[in-house]
């Protein structure tokens, strides 16, 4: 297999808009800094192609210098060479040379080289190049690879992405070769330490596998040949003396066994990024597949598996984690890093999505259904390990013959300073562009749903047996817990039903208490019970302890804080605004929006309210991420991230002042039900708009967008949330915070805490409305179909009070299941600028305007109350024939802006927080247009426990002025559609948020 | 076939040492009590003669050193792991020699020897459980992060995780591994913390034994050609509660082994032993 040339590159792609870019020039350079892994040289980035220069002579490089000038963009002005020649450094240290099209994207590369390769089994593996910094990317397969290669020459290398953990899976002996070279060179190179036995283990195993028997006369090691960074000769008479008892063995079962000892190895497969904590203590957080590792110096510190991230976002240089509460733990927290950079932060943060995608999930994405859309552009696109194994479990080739290179290249590659890791300074960081999976990890990050659920039920399970056996004697030890297939699929131990319950039922008493400073009830739950300062804490929590201000022994808090909230010292400096609030304030600044959500949810299968609440976890996680992307933009800019398409696939980001927009949300969480929420939000006039803006921020407008974005693109499951969540972050970065923050702060609090007991779930919008929706809805619904608009709002005013009183019980009720929520309200409690990403209960019904914020306190104050009341003085509109359905328009004639969310959901449930998220079947994103509304339907597959559930969530965003909208047809018309277009489905909750900014008298 | 990482709890090699008459008035200890020394020496000899007769490994005897009152428990002056010995710097500082001794012996049987010469670093051996897969180490009152550091880098096949220890003298005075991949611990409640910190900390999957004494957490496991799995516990005199649970072991072979005296100066049975496989040896 020789030569590629150009000839086979197509100038495919030639709809690119902008063909004029820099695009990559050929500067031979190789810059090679030597930077110094002190700490952790294990840190070494991903591999490096450091090794080609050396052997260009090799056979399998052929420079192509073919040049297809053929078709030319005569873009904008300057012309360009339209090809490129590329050179990928692959695993054997050869290079490979080819030309192509700037304009091809990184797929086709990687496809040209695997072909070249003759390898099959892909998905493990991925093209890497240098960025400006030096530092290793993984090449984004959807994107042209002059968007990617700004500048320098375009020199790749061919790497192993994803390290099987159990590679005897593999189906093919020549892909266990290609993952064999990869270890080789990060053993030589330091990045994967073991030690001096280890080296020779796997040294004799290499030498096996390249020379064959050992022979007592003929066989000599070259002496180029290196097993290990510090190469001895005692080494290689260790490994000879393993060698010589290898006699048969085939090169591809040295390889295998080789594989076998190089997966035990504590850093196999484990992708370090330098980074720092909260405390500015060096760290290193790496990836693998099980989850998140974070060491200090060699140290094992901590560890999130993938099962207990609830979240992954990154902003700007900081990177944030956020952690499903453990069993001593009454809270999520969030764990904030800070990467050496913004790129760096965006690498780990795309690594962990890939990771967690390829080794968690079962599938990434849905298959295309009938529409067309926006879908495509927003999925991951690469295939899991699921996927990938079993489309290689069909491969049905005869086993291909391919030559072992000889390891000389290795050792000639490497310098001989013996040092290898410090060679290599972009080791440290070594990131995973998302490849293949780039498509919807970006916006969506979602650490949703896993495929382990079921496995995490059952070790709930078993940690009940454990339990039991500790008790009693007589079962000395659970056999159960035995590693499942691969190591990769391992989770967490279950927490302890009994602990967990316990302080459940506490921690209402202490909520009360401590509204004002959730934060700092927080903070004590965390501590450790004893309050033992240093020898009881980790090593983790010594970092951390020295944060809390306050540290106040609160009853059951007996776990020492694994992990480190958030909110911690700065959160406190800073004011406290509800997270909430801010979202308000954000949706007010987007004034001249409304939102009509229509969602429809149905269970396929009979699932049962009740334990579906996992969702909420997951969703808010997504949302995070996609704040982060936004970020990023905003502050870096677009084109350095090249996202900006995704940008454009929502439709609905336009924002301007003085539109109105409805925006329906649907948030819909387990129940089969269907949750529709309508958002509505009117400006009326941009002018008045603009003045709240300001007080804002200016950050304001484009917060507002990015929400949409990241509804857009984000999980079906988590959109609802996430828009808040980033509005939140938002803020916080924009540092505008409304006058009403003071305000409502308190009531906020209250708010909050109610709103979580109502606990539901996941939407936050709805999390208010929850408790109305429970009880009322089904009141309601048959008042409002036969109702006209007047009556409807007449019956709704007084049936509220009555249900309000049963929403309350309600809500007790559910109080136990739903604390887990409550982390969110004291996260919200604490939100300052700059702070991390603090998952958000978005209240959505208010608005943050000052003068309104009196009423808006009513709101915010009543909880549940309020909704009704909003109902009440809003005019409402109502969907006629449908049930379950209504849309409150308010058409008060105000001063300033208001924003009223009313959720009615016909079903029943609470959810309870812990319950495991289902699996994420599919999920795709649809969006159409007319002029005045747009529609994004999200349609989510879940298997949970056996059963199937499909939830349909729509959202409308309706944009207009007040007056010449017809809200209540559109939003009939909207469920008629939705109706219409699924009939099999039921409709379970409609949520109707409007915002309407009215005229300026008041104080503007 | 070489491997990695095989052979957890095979062992050819123990070295112990004698216990000196100064054991009874100045060896370390948590609580106050007066130590029965004929009565402890009876205990080591018994315990001696287990691990050479019993289990027929090879003993080396170290004779004791009167100048160091706790040079019986051996344990914290090396942590060996495959072909290499770790000679640590023990927590406290009247202890610090006991390592010299080890360190000939174990020199002289081929072990590659890492040092800790950091001045900043402590270890007690009684604070590294290895699992046959990771390591986790106590950070308690004889033993910090430079010297888990240390181990880190004298083991680097294997990730080694940190776990704080409230109470107790050593991670390893309220657990210890059982079996493969099963690990004894103590019901109290800064032993079932501890467990679920290494749980979290792992990415690999351990049963639990749970015990209602902490001490009798401590056990010592083997895996004997001949003899399989043989695990040394805590009499039924000592912790009656606690042996019944060892009983139920089935694949075990069950050795109750007195350590009455020992303890009341914070000896473990692991304490009182290194072992080593030398087929480990590479």
């Amino acid at each position: 297999m020789t030569t590629e040339s150009g000839a086979d590159s197509e100038p495919k792609q030639q709809q690119e808009k902008g063909g004029k870019e820099k695009g990559g020039k050929e500067k031979g350079g190789k810059e090679k800094k030597a930077k110094a892994a002190e700490h952790f040289p294990a840190a070494a980035g991903h591999s490096t192609p450091a090794k080609n220069n050396q052997f260009e002579e090799d056979l399998s490089s052929t420079r192509s210098s073919t040049s297809r000038l053929s078709i030319k963009s005569p873009l904008r002005g300057v012309k360009k060479l339209k090809n490129m020649q590329c050179k990928i450094t692959l695993l054997d240290g050869s290079d490979y040379t080819m030309t192509v099209d700037k304009r091809t994207r990184g797929q086709l590369l990687f496809a040209k080289v695997c072909d070249h390769l003759n390898l099959l089994e892909t998905d493990y593996f991925g093209i890497t190049y240098r960025d400006v910094e030096n530092q290793k990317n993984w090449l984004d397969p959807n994107k042209e690879l002059k968007k990617q290669i700004r500048s320098g020459p375009w020199n790749f290398g061919f790497n192993v992405k994803f390290y099987p953990p159990d590679p005897a899976q593999l189906s093919e002996d020549i892909t266990r070769y290609y993952l064999c070279l990869q270890l080789r060179d990060d053993m030589v190179s330091g990045r994967l330490p073991c030690s001096f036995a280890t080296h020779t283990i796997l040294g004799s195993y290499t030498v096996q596998s390249e020379l064959g028997d050992y022979d007592p006369e003929e066989t000599e090691y070259n002496s180029e040949l290196r097993f290990a960074p510090n190469h001895t000769k005692e080494l290689e008479d260790k490994v000879m003396d393993l060698h010589r008892n290898y006699k048969g063995m085939t090169p591809a079962e040295a390889e295998l066994h080789f594989l076998e000892n190089a997966k035990k190895l504590s850093m196999y497969g484990v992708d370090l990024h330098h980074a720092k904590d909260s405390e500015g203590v060096e760290i290193m957080l790496g990836v693998c597949s099980s989850g998140l590792l974070i060491y200090r110096d060699r140290l094992r510190i901590n560890r999130f598996a993938w099962p207990k991230v609830l979240k992954i976002s990154y902003k700007r240089n900081n990177f944030y984690i956020k952690i499903r509460p453990g069993e001593f733990e009454q809270f999520e927290s969030t764990i904030g890093f800070k990467l050496p950079n913004h790129r760096a932060s965006k690498r780990l943060w795309k690594t962990c999505v890939e990771h967690h995608t390829f080794f968690r999930l079962v599938s990434p994405e849905a298959p295309p259904k009938k529409f067309l859309g926006l879908g495509s552009k927003f999925r991951y696109s690469g295939r899991t390990q699921a996927q990938t194994r079993r489309v290689s479990s069909q491969i049905i080739r005869a086993a291909p013959i391919f030559e072992r290179s000889s390891s000389k290249r290795y050792t000639m590659s490497r310098s001989l300073d013996g040092a290898p890791v410090t060679e290599n300074h972009d080791t440290l960081m070594r990131d995973a562009t998302p490849a293949k999976a780039v498509a919807a990890g970006d916006l969506i990050t979602t650490v949703t749903p896993e495929k382990k659920a079921e496995e995490e039920k059952a070790e709930e399970e078993e940690a009940q047996t454990n339990a039991t056996e500790t008790s009693d004697p007589n079962v000395p030890s659970t056999p159960l817990r035995q590693d499942n297939k691969t190591d990769s699929e391992q989770t967490d131990f279950a927490f302890d039903g009994e602990t967990t319950a316990t302080e459940n039922t506490e921690v209402p008493e202490e909520l009360v208490k401590h509204q004002r400073d959730i934060s700092e009830l927080k903070r004590s739950f965390l501590e450790t019970s004893g309050g033992a300062e240093s020898p009881g804490l980790t090593e983790w929590e010594k970092r951390l302890s020295s944060s809390p201000p306050t540290r106040s022994h609160s009853e059951g808090v007996e776990e020492a804080p694994m992990i480190e909230p958030l909110n911690t010292p700065q959160d406190s400096e800073t004011e406290e605004v509800p997270a909430a609030e801010e979202e308000m304030k954000q949706e007010i600044q987007a004034n001249g929006i409304e939102a009509a959500g229509v969602v429809n949810s149905s269970d396929v299968g009979a699932g049962t309210a009740g334990a579906q609440g996992c969702g909420l976890m997951t969703v808010t996680d997504t949302l995070e991420d996609v704040t982060s992307d936004w970020t990023d933009r905003e502050t870096d800019g677009v084109k350095e991230d090249g996202e900006e398409e995704k940008f454009l696939v929502s439709p609905e980001l336009k924002i301007s002042p003085g539109t109105v927009r409805q925006e329906v949300s649907t948030a819909i969480l387990d129940k089969r039900g269907t949750l529709i929420i309508l958002r509505e939000m009117e400006s009326e006039d941009k002018m008045d708009a603009t003045k709240t803006n300001q007080e804002k921020g200016g950050g304001a407008s484009a917060s507002v967008e990015e929400g949409e974005d990241d509804e857009l693109d984000g999980d079906p499951l988590t959109r609802s949330k996430e828009k808040y969540s980033i509005i939140n972050t938002n803020e916080d970065e924009t540092g505008g915070q409304v006058d009403a923050e003071a305000m409502s702060k308190e009531t906020s609090d209250k708010r909050e805490i109610s709103l979580n007991l109502s606990q539901t779930e996941t939407d936050e919008e709805m999390s208010g409305v929850n408790s109305l929706q429970k009880t009322e809805a089904p009141v309601d619904r048959s008042e409002f179909t036969t109702v006209s608009r007047e009556k409807v709002t007449e019956l709704i005013t007084q049936d509220a009070p009555p249900k309000r009183e049963e929403s309350c019980g309600l809500d007790e009720a559910v109080s136990d299941l739903s604390q887990w929520t409550f982390p969110d309200g004291q996260f919200a409690t604490k939100p300052s600028p700059g702070s991390l990403a603090v998952s958000s209960l978005g209240w959505v019904p208010s608005s943050v305007t000052k003068s309104p914020a009196e009423e808006e306190e009513e709101e915010e104050t009543g909880g549940r109350q309020e909704a009704a009341e909003t109902a009440q003085s809003t005019g409402l509109t109502k969907p006629e024939a449908v049930p379950a359905e209504e849309s409150t328009t308010k058409e008060v004639p105000v001063v300033h802006t208001e924003t009223k969310t009313i959720t009615y959901e016909s079903s029943e449930g609470d959810y309870d927080g812990d319950v495991e998220p289902g699996v994420l079947m599919s999920a795709q994103t649809i969006t159409s247009e007319t002029t005045s509304t747009t529609t994004t339907t999200h349609i989510t597959k879940t298997v949970k426990g056996g059963i199937s559930e499909t939830r349909i969530e729509k959202r409308i965003v309706i944009t207009g002025d007040a007056g010449d909208l017809d809200h209540d047809q559109a939003l009939a018309q909207a469920i008629k559609e939705a109706k219409e277009q699924h009939p099999d489905m039921s409709v379970t909750k409609v949520v109707v948020h409007k915002e309407t900014e009215i005229t300026p008298e008041g104080e503007d | 076939m070489a491997g990695v990482m095989a052979d957890f709890g095979n062992f050819t090699h123990a070295v112990v040492r004698a216990i000196p008459s100064s054991l009874a008035k100045e060896a370390l200890r948590m609580n106050v009590s007066d130590v029965d020394l004929e009565k402890a020496r009876r205990e080591h000899e018994v315990y001696v003669g287990v691990l050479k007769q019993k289990l027929g490994l090879e003993v080396i005897e170290l004779p004791a050193d009167e100048s160091l009152p706790d040079c019986v428990f051996v344990e914290d002056a090396a942590v060996v792991c495959g072909d290499t010995a770790l000679i640590t710097r023990p927590g406290a500082e009247s202890r610090r020699k006991e390592t010299a001794a080890i360190r000939q012996t174990l020199k002289e049987l081929g072990l590659n020897i890492v040092d800790m010469s950091d001045e900043t670093a402590t270890l007690d051996g009684g604070d590294v459980l290895f699992t046959g897969r990771e390591f986790f180490v106590g950070l308690s009152k004889r033993t910090n992060q430079r010297g888990a550091e240390i181990l880190a880098d004298a083991f680097k096949d294997y990730a080694v995780s940190t776990v704080p220890v409230t109470d107790g003298l050593h991670l390893k005075s309220f657990c210890s591994m059982g079996g493969p991949g099963l690990i004894v611990i103590g019901s109290s409640e800064p032993a079932q913390k501890a467990l679920k910190i290494m749980q979290q900390m792992s990415d690999h999957r351990y049963d639990k034994l749970t015990v209602p004494d902490d001490i009798a957490a401590n056990t010592i496991y083997m895996n004997l050609p001949g003899k399989g799995h043989v695990l040394l516990h805590c009499t039924p005199e000592e912790f009656p509660e606690s042996a019944k649970v060892f009983e139920k072991l089935k694949d075990h072979m069950l050795i109750p082994v007195s350590n009455m005296e020992k303890v009341k100066v914070d000896g473990a049975l692991t304490c009182c032993s290194v072992l080593i496989n030398m087929k480990a040896k590479v």
